[in-house]
């Protein structure tokens, strides 16, 4: 199968059935996406895929193929991209293995509402697991990367 | 605005590559004995002599300072935290920091347990001084090669950001570096006036933050090696059992499959990349020789910790005649309270990558135990343990979990990559860390505690039930002592509020089963916190006391505790009246040589908990950095309210019956509650806060329910109905 | 005479007319009554429901993530309901627990909820035929939705974990179509 993935051209020889996450990590090494619960329940695959979040751990690659597919390596090439940008300022991280799916997952919730409400910012983060408890600070963040994105009139 | 957190991330490849640049750099290895070593250091293997490769810092001909961390960064901040504290006596460029993971080496022993390793809230207290002596011995070569060349007194001498500065002459720490590289380390050095200080106690951005939101820093599961397979491992379904035979034939036809072992722990499918090793693995047969394990249940083993607690265990402290102080007392208060097995569930799903090579091995992995698994590996492979380098990625999580004495994931992945006779990433699924075993233990806590007139209490009995964490590790003899572990007793047996009550005794029954246990954030805190806090307010509200008031006539005047109850109990608004449907409860507690409190406010949400605000209060000494310990207070909130509200592991026929994160749930960002940190400006012992901020939010909130409903929560997790 | 025979006849026919129209009420509440029993099944009514916070399982509990319906009813903005369920339920290699999948997963928008979940057999009847309600679909179009609509039909192959709606979709196809063909009467 033929992916687009951060901009370029992958052909993938995987099993039909072989879950994008593990595509992206093993067989394309963009090991940016993580591996948390492979059922959808934590939010760490987060991908965007034609723009849309998707977890990829519950997504075949071959149902996929022909779609861009953006993972966190993209997401900006100098940590750039607002999210990152407010993630950084706001010293959101801690172990950090959940934090590429929430800066994806984050996002794509600024980008389908510019000026999200903290009752938007729960219902779209509350998707994505965090065990170190960052969760203070992401909302924090969220709304600050909102607020750079407007500044940079990216939205 | 530029900051640290702005520079590009030190991965492995860049730091090794300056490290390779800096051959006429400033290496220092610098051994401070600390005089805090702790009575159980003596059980662990002797730190040997330094040697050269044993370095805490490094001076790039560029200027750049690099920092070998010997602790491992799993988020609570020590690859920020603990640098400041060696950059502070160095007076050098905060902006030119970088930092990695230390191997494994005698070097890096811990100050007090004499091994290498990450755990019991103590980083930062442990290597506190050794860092500063490391900084201020590699300013003073610096200082010294700088005076030589310009042929002036050493004394005249200032640094300042990364300069030396004399008179006319200024130079970069990165010019001099190679000519003090040649000097020896000074025998003594002055360390700054407190006063003097610039960047410990400032709050200060974490110096991974780069890495961790571009997907660019490396965990454990991230290692990508030439020729790597990636491994699962069917493991018993049941504790104790033992595997029987095996049939790999449909595994082996799943295209990727490359080779299936068996090793003493189950069989492990070999693969090409993960999926093959997980669909591999689901298409093994194997019969195993399940054992007594399975016919374990939790339900049963409930009623014979609470048959137990009914009699006498092992004393762990006592005073005055228990028994007939509450045989004679007016009123007589007793409860039981109970907590479940826990997973630690970190992020990160375990993983261990090995590679064997001829009279060697490599290992990569997020770990907080190097020495013991280093010595693990060591066994096995029959090399000595220096032949075993362990490189510590950054860890997706710890709680506990990546310091197991038995060094499970550690053994597993060598005896697979052993059997397999080829390089291997051993992956687990979610469902095997769930399942997996080395929980934090059931527990069970049964008091009895008689009032006066007054309401203050005059005798008091604990008598807990759970398995020992320590029997049976290397650490028994020192941790055990007289039938008591220590640990299982923490926060129970040195409670404050015993010295008030001249009657109490406080004993411990440890019974054995399959199922394997281990610390798990704050230890024995863990449950001792939520009994003893939740214990003290059923008494305060006996004695028709407010919470508050109670708790200070029993805490020494002055004490810690004290402060840090009377500080949330302040901010928190304590006894101010509240939106109606919500009530406030609180708690103290120290552990880690830290005092902790906090006052939850909550309310019933259709039917079930909603904790709306936390206001903690923290004294735990001299802060390196706020932000740390900030954002490690928050932490410890959410691990511990996530376990208080959901968290549970039961067995039924020797089986675990939660898989994943579905069923074993972890709090969510829209539970959070509006967390309030207040540090206490204190200049007291250094204490920890990696785990303290978790004993007091389940008894707190407890608290909270039982003023809001009459209902008092003796059970974790908590259920309404 | 024949007047009075007729006048017979006449009340005969009207009471024949009217036990034919009453069997045919009967009938048409019959079938309702299937096509009742399939919308309140958990597959259907767990995402029609008068909240926003939509349910899972035979049980009908709370989804997992607290997820919300959203205005257009595909979710949170940032959180929509494709971003868990794809286009079709994932093979078995994926495990027992993992979200189901069918084409265009969504809830009634917020704006017309479509309530099935604890609706009276009545009150159910007139929310299906509000076109104002129901997107805008005459009787046919009712018919046609749930004859062929992809997420219909995810109700009869729900994956793992999951019973499928118990009325055989013919059925409940067959039932639908005669309630209609009677003129959609509502119960009661």
């Amino acid at each position: 199968m033929k992916l687009d993935i951060n901009g370029r051209s992958h052909e993938i020889d995987a099993p039909d059935d072989m879950p994008l996450l593990w595509v992206l990590r093993d067989l394309v090494g963009l090991t940016g996406t993580k591996y948390g619960c492979g059922m959808a329940q934590c939010g760490a695959c987060t991908v965007h895929v034609d723009g849309q979040p998707m977890r990829s751990c519950v997504t075949p690659a071959s149902a996929v193929a022909g779609q861009k597919i953006t993972t966190i390596e993209s997401l900006s090439d100098d940590a750039s991209h607002p999210v990152q940008r407010a993630w950084i300022e706001l010293d959101v991280v801690q172990c950090g293995y959940c934090q590429s799916g929430q800066v994806m997952a984050a996002a794509a919730l600024i980008r389908a509402k510019p000026k999200p409400s903290d009752a938007d910012i729960d219902a779209a983060m509350a998707g994505n697991l965090c065990r170190c408890g960052t969760y203070q600070r992401i909302r924090a963040a969220v709304h600050r990367a909102a607020e750079l994105a407007r500044e940079d009139g990216h939205a | 605005m530029r900051d640290p957190a702005d520079l590009p991330a030190p991965s492995r490849r860049r730091f090794l590559a300056t490290g390779a640049a800096l051959s006429g750099g400033l290496v220092i290895a610098c051994f401070v004995p600390s005089a805090a070593r702790r009575a159980f250091a003596a059980a662990a293997p002797p730190a040997p002599a330094p040697v050269d490769p044993n370095a805490f810092v490094r001076i790039g001909a560029d200027g750049t300072v690099s920092v070998l961390l010997k602790h491992s960064e799993m988020g609570q901040g020590v690859w920020t935290s603990l640098p400041m504290v060696l950059a502070e006596e160095l007076d050098c460029d905060w902006k030119t920091v970088r930092v990695a993971h230390a191997p494994a080496a005698p070097a890096y022993a811990h100050t007090a347990f004499g091994m290498q390793m990450t755990g019991g809230s103590t980083s930062t207290w442990e290597s506190f001084e050794q860092l500063r002596r490391a900084g201020a011995m590699a300013r003073a070569m610096l200082v010294a090669a700088a005076a030589k060349k310009w042929k002036v007194d050493p004394a005249s001498c200032r640094t300042e950001a990364g300069f030396i500065l004399s008179g006319t002459h200024k130079a970069g720490y990165g010019e001099l570096a190679e000519d003090a590289s040649k000097l020896p380390a000074p025998a003594t050095v002055a360390l700054k006036d407190p006063a003097q200080w610039r960047l410990i106690g400032k709050p200060t951005r974490r110096l991974d933050s780069r890495a961790k939101v571009t997907g660019r820093a490396e965990f454990g599961i991230d290692v990508q090696r030439p020729g790597l397979l990636v491994a699962t491992l069917a493991r018993p379904p049941v504790f104790g059992a033992t595997l029987e035979r095996f049939d790999a034939t449909k595994a082996k036809a799943v295209a990727g499959v490359v080779d299936v072992v068996a090793i003493p722990n189950g069989v492990a499918v070999l693969a090409k990349h993960f999926w093959a090793a997980k669909t591999g693995r689901d298409a093994l047969e194997i019969t195993w020789n399940e054992g007594a394990g399975a016919t374990l249940s939790s339900e049963a083993l409930r009623d014979e910790y609470r048959r137990l607690a009914g009699t006498r265990g092992a004393v762990a402290k006592t005073a005055g005649d228990v028994d007939a102080a509450l045989a004679a007392a007016p009123t007589r208060i007793e409860a039981d309270y109970e907590l479940p097995f826990l997973a630690h569930a970190p992020m990160e799903p375990l993983n261990c990558t090995v590679e064997i090579g001829k009279d060697r091995c490599e290992i990569w992995t997020g770990t907080q135990f190097q020495t013991p698994d280093q010595a693990a590996a060591a066994k096995i492979l029959g090399l000595e343990p220096e032949k075993v380098t362990i490189h510590t990625t950054f860890l997706g999580g710890g709680f506990g979990r990546r310091a197991n004495p038995a060094s499970d994931f550690i053994i597993e992945a060598v005896q697979v990559a052993k059997a397999a006779g080829k390089p291997v990433k051993l992956v687990w699924t979610r469902e095997d860390d769930i399942r997996g075993g080395y929980y934090r233990p059931m527990w069970l806590s049964r008091f009895a505690a008689a009032l006066g007139k007054d309401g203050t209490p005059v005798a008091w009995s604990h008598t807990l039930v759970g398995q020992s964490i320590i029997d049976g590790t290397p650490f028994a003899p020192m941790m055990i002592k007289d039938g008591v572990d220590v640990t299982s007793v923490e926060g129970a047996a040195n409670s404050p509020y015993l010295a008030a009550i001249p009657a109490h005794r406080v004993d411990l029954h440890s019974p054995k089963s399959p199922v394997t246990v281990l610390w798990w954030r704050s230890v024995g805190h863990s449950h001792t916190g939520f009994a003893v806090e939740s214990f003290v307010d059923e008494l305060a509200h006996a004695a028709k006391q407010d919470p508050l008031a109670y708790r200070r006539a029993l805490l020494p005047a002055g004490s810690r505790e004290r402060r840090v109850l009377d500080l949330a109990a302040d901010k928190a608004g304590w006894g101010q009246p509240l939106a109606k449907g919500r009530a406030r409860g609180l708690a103290v507690h120290a552990s880690f040589e830290s005092f902790v409190a906090q006052v939850a406010e909550v309310s019933l949400e259709d039917g079930r908990i909603r904790v709306h605000r936390v206001t903690c209060a923290i004294d735990c000494g001299p802060v390196v950095n706020p932000l740390t310990v900030e954002a490690q207070m928050q932490s410890g909130i959410v691990y511990g309210l996530g376990a208080a509200l959901y968290g549970q592991l039961t067995l039924k026929r020797g089986r675990v019956e939660q898989s994943n994160f579905h069923d074993y749930r972890a709090l969510r960002l829209d539970e959070m509650p509006v967390v309030d940190v207040h540090i206490v400006d204190s200049k007291d012992k250094m204490g920890g806060v990696g785990e303290p901020g978790t004993p007091p939010i389940a008894p707190a909130v407890a608290n909270a329910v039982f003023a809001l409903t009459g209902k008092r929560l003796r059970r974790l997790p908590f259920a309404l109905d | 005479m024949h007047v009075c025979i007729l006048r017979i006849f006449a009340t005969l026919s009207a009471l024949l007319l009217a036990a034919s129209a009453f069997a045919r009420v009967a009938e048409a509440d019959a079938d309702f009554a299937t096509v009742q029993r399939v919308l309140q099944h958990p597959r259907c009514a767990n995402c029609h429901i008068p909240g926003d916070a939509p349910l899972q399982f035979d049980d009908s509990r709370p989804h997992a993530q607290h997820v919300r319906r959203g205005d257009d009813g595909k979710g949170a903005p940032g959180l929509p309901c494709s971003t868990c369920h794809g286009q079709a339920n994932l093979p078995a290699s994926y495990g027992a627990h993992v979200p189901p999948g069918a084409p265009n997963w969504h809830l009634p928008p917020a704006a017309h909820r479509m309530v099935f979940i604890d609706a009276p057999a009545a009150q159910l009847c007139r929310t299906l035929k509000d076109s104002a309600q129901n997107g805008g679909k005459d009787l046919a179009a009712l018919l046609e939705h749930v004859r062929s609509d992809a997420l219909v039909l995810w109700g009869w192959n729900p994956g793992q974990g999951r019973a499928p709606v118990p009325v055989p979709h013919a059925d409940f196809v067959d039932a639908f179509r005669r309630w209609t063909d009677a003129g959609a009467p509502c119960p009661g």
